[in-house]
């Protein structure tokens, strides 16, 4: 009860306030301009949060990737074109709807089951806190190493079709993060005589290259795309009770988006397939599922939701992102003194449980907002695609230049906006270059620590945490092995 | 989506870029020895070499493997595809542009300039439109430079500004 009162009062603050509700209402309109998203959102703001308390900077990024994929429904639901990439599977179900008329239904269930997955998360989140607080400390470097490898692994695998494109970017990141000057020999590494690149290259200064500058490119070299949707009339709180209805796809995809996110590298995409197919496959209509189905609608959109706040957990409690948002997150983290691992859960659980409460109000926050502005929502999808593009790039601008006013940094963001934008056009797997770079550190460091008490590898694995993370490791590498080898053999088969 | 991955190798010029970016891993793995240091009698994990190895040999061995197994794929090459990144080339070129003014004429009337000039750019030739790409761009500096007070460094015109003004320039614009 102590600890709920000192995070109510970390959170009550007009600044925490104003800061959550900016974020939570900008990150809804951004996830409803198609082709913007939370993660160049982020890029571009995070920068910005710097001079901001730490809770103030992170309550306005928190805002941002918790209510983007309500926003992303909007679209997906109305004109076809999803939001943001995670709601992609809600156009299978919501446009039809929209065409039999029935827009304001879908959109009132979105709204209810993305509201539903959230809290579920956040609640799931809340009530494991006390054993991640008991589990936490039981991380030591070799455990830290071996869950980021995990991370490293499962990000890769998580490709399916790029598994070697994506471990190809992988190691790209792994790579980037190693440019510069390293603290143990104080030698240089790969800066061929340039004092520019003995800084090494920051995380966000590519971040912002990847996702916003090279996103800027993609919309301004296109043709505009225009979009009208109809003004929807009538409330939009019936879905709660649809949602009611549908109660076990409902709980079936929050646990799969709890889930999922909790693992590194695996995320809303996993989580909503698992959920759509569940719901598929134990619906009593699967028939309809692509022409309309609410069921489908529902296990899309709570499974998207609840993966933030599960994200959240190897974030806080192991200082490991497990997809690009939350590797943002972790550099706001650091960059405003919090160091996301164990010492966190043992010396600052107030944080901690601040940043749940933040997740939980800036949930209703999106809720009421959503409830009373749609419509007005329905005319950012009217926004000119080029135009957003201009916008993102004069936004990036600010997002780089404000870091050490470097137009080094410009230049080094400008071609990673190329790099990412050709990418892009090929569809290629961007994200394991930033889970390279940040994965890259935590095991370069914590290798490095762990071997000090190291004798023989077998000392590597003695504690139950390391093995039991060691064997994970094995298996996942094992049952992918396996996997490749019963595909060959069938199509061996088929040949003949 | 798996099949649209692995439909992605199959896109004209991809096979080139992933080449292209093979060589630059070869390139790097070549300068391995001379851009980092191997202490000697260290441990194989705390030697500065280690990590940057690990990486570039992931680069390399995916890579090859990659190109090894897309080797049939016919994907061929599409000139229209070059012209596409000539024109993301050209905003690259509007970016730089944009980083090498702001310090000269200021935030406030390069963002201006820029957002206008672009919109122009872009075909826009609305009033309106370029009114609202003018008033983009002042949103953006009232919103960070004056509101937030991001580290944006007055342009050097400033200087001709005389005390007071100079200052409130500097220091919101």
């Amino acid at each position: 009860m102590e600890l709920l009162g000192s995070a109510i009062l970390i959170l009550a603050r007009w600044d925490v306030v104003a800061a959550l509700l900016v974020g939570s209402v900008g990150g809804v309109i951004i996830g409803a301009i198609p082709g913007v998203g939370a993660a160049v959102a982020i890029a571009i703001l995070l920068p910005a949060t710097f001079s901001l308390d730490p809770i103030v900077g992170l309550s306005a990024l928190l805002g941002i990737y918790g209510s983007s994929m309500y926003g992303g429904a909007i679209p997906a639901i109305l004109i076809n074109t999803p939001g943001t990439a995670v709601n992609a599977l809600t156009t299978y179900e919501g446009t039809p709807m929209t065409e039999r008329g029935e827009a304001r239904r879908a959109l009132s269930l979105a709204y209810s089951a993305s509201f539903y997955g959230a809290v579920f998360s956040i609640v799931c989140l809340i009530l494991l806190s006390p054993v991640l607080a008991w589990i936490a400390p039981m991380f030591g470097s070799r455990e830290i190493f071996l869950a980021a490898l995990l991370g490293v692994i499962l990000v890769v695998l998580a490709h399916r079709g790029q598994i070697l494109l994506a471990g190809m970017m992988a190691g790209f990141g792994i790579w980037l993060n190693t440019i510069g000057l390293e603290t143990l020999q104080y030698s240089q590494r790969y800066t061929f005589g340039q004092t520019w690149l003995s800084g090494g290259v920051d995380l966000i200064v590519v971040v912002l290259g990847l996702f916003a500058i090279s996103q800027a490119f993609v919309l301004l070299v296109e043709s505009d795309k225009r979009a009208h949707a109809e003004p929807i009339t009538g409330g939009l709180l019936s879905g709660f009770k649809e949602l009611a209805v549908y109660k076990r796809v409902a709980a079936a995809s929050g646990s799969f988006g709890v889930m999922m996110g909790m693992i590194p590298g695996v995320g809303e995409f996993t989580a909503q397939f698992l959920s759509y197919t569940y719901a598929q496959k134990t619906s009593k209509t699967p028939e309809a599922f692509g022409k309309g189905s609410p069921e489908g609608l529902i296990a899309s959109e709570t499974a998207n939701n609840a993966v933030p706040a599960a994200a959240m957990i190897p974030l806080l409690a192991l200082g490991i992102p497990g997809e690009a948002l939350t590797a943002m997150m972790l550099a706001v983290f650091y960059v405003h003194n919090v160091i996301p691992g164990p010492g966190l859960f043992q010396n600052q659980l107030d944080f901690v449980v601040a940043i749940y409460l933040a997740l939980l109000v800036l949930n209703v926050l999106v809720l009421v907002f959503l409830l009373f502005s749609t419509n007005i929502l329905l005319k950012v999808i009217e926004i000119p695609t080029r135009f957003i593009g201009m916008a993102v790039l004069t936004l990036s601008f600010v997002g780089v230049y404000s870091l050490r006013n470097s137009a080094i940094d410009c230049a080094m963001a400008a071609g990673f906006g190329i790099f990412g934008f050709i990418m892009k056009r090929f569809s290629l797997p961007i994200v394991p270059i930033i889970l390279g770079m940040v994965l890259g550190g935590i095991m370069e460091n914590k290798l490095r620590t762990s071997m000090m008490r190291v004798k023989t590898p077998f000392d590597f694995v003695d504690r139950p945490i390391a093995f039991l993370l060691f064997l994970i490791i094995i298996i996942v590498l094992a049952s992918h092995a396996f996997g490749l080898w019963r595909g060959f053999r069938s199509s061996r088969e088929s040949n003949r | 989506m798996t099949q649209q991955h692995e439909e992605s190798t199959h896109r004209p010029g991809v096979l080139i870029f992933i080449a292209l970016f093979v060589l630059f891993s070869i390139f790097l793995l070549s300068q391995l020895a001379a851009e980092t240091r191997f202490v000697p009698n260290g441990k194989l994990v705390e030697q500065p070499r280690f990590w940057p190895a690990i990486g570039v040999l992931l680069m390399v061995g995916f890579g090859l493997a990659q190109i090894a197994l897309s080797w049939r794929v016919k994907a061929g090459w599409d000139p229209g595809e070059v012209a596409v990144w000539l024109r993301a080339f050209e905003y690259l070129i509007w970016f730089m542009a944009y980083v090498a003014v702001v310090p000269v004429l200021g935030y406030l009337a390069t963002t201006i300039a820029f957002t206008t000039a672009l919109a122009f750019r872009q075909g826009y030739r609305g009033v309106r439109s370029l009114g609202a790409a003018a008033l983009l761009g002042l949103t953006i500096v009232l919103v960070f430079k004056t509101g937030l007070s991001v580290k944006i460094p007055g342009g050097a015109v400033y200087e001709y500004l005389h005390g007071p003004l100079r200052n409130f320039m500097i220091v919101n614009f």
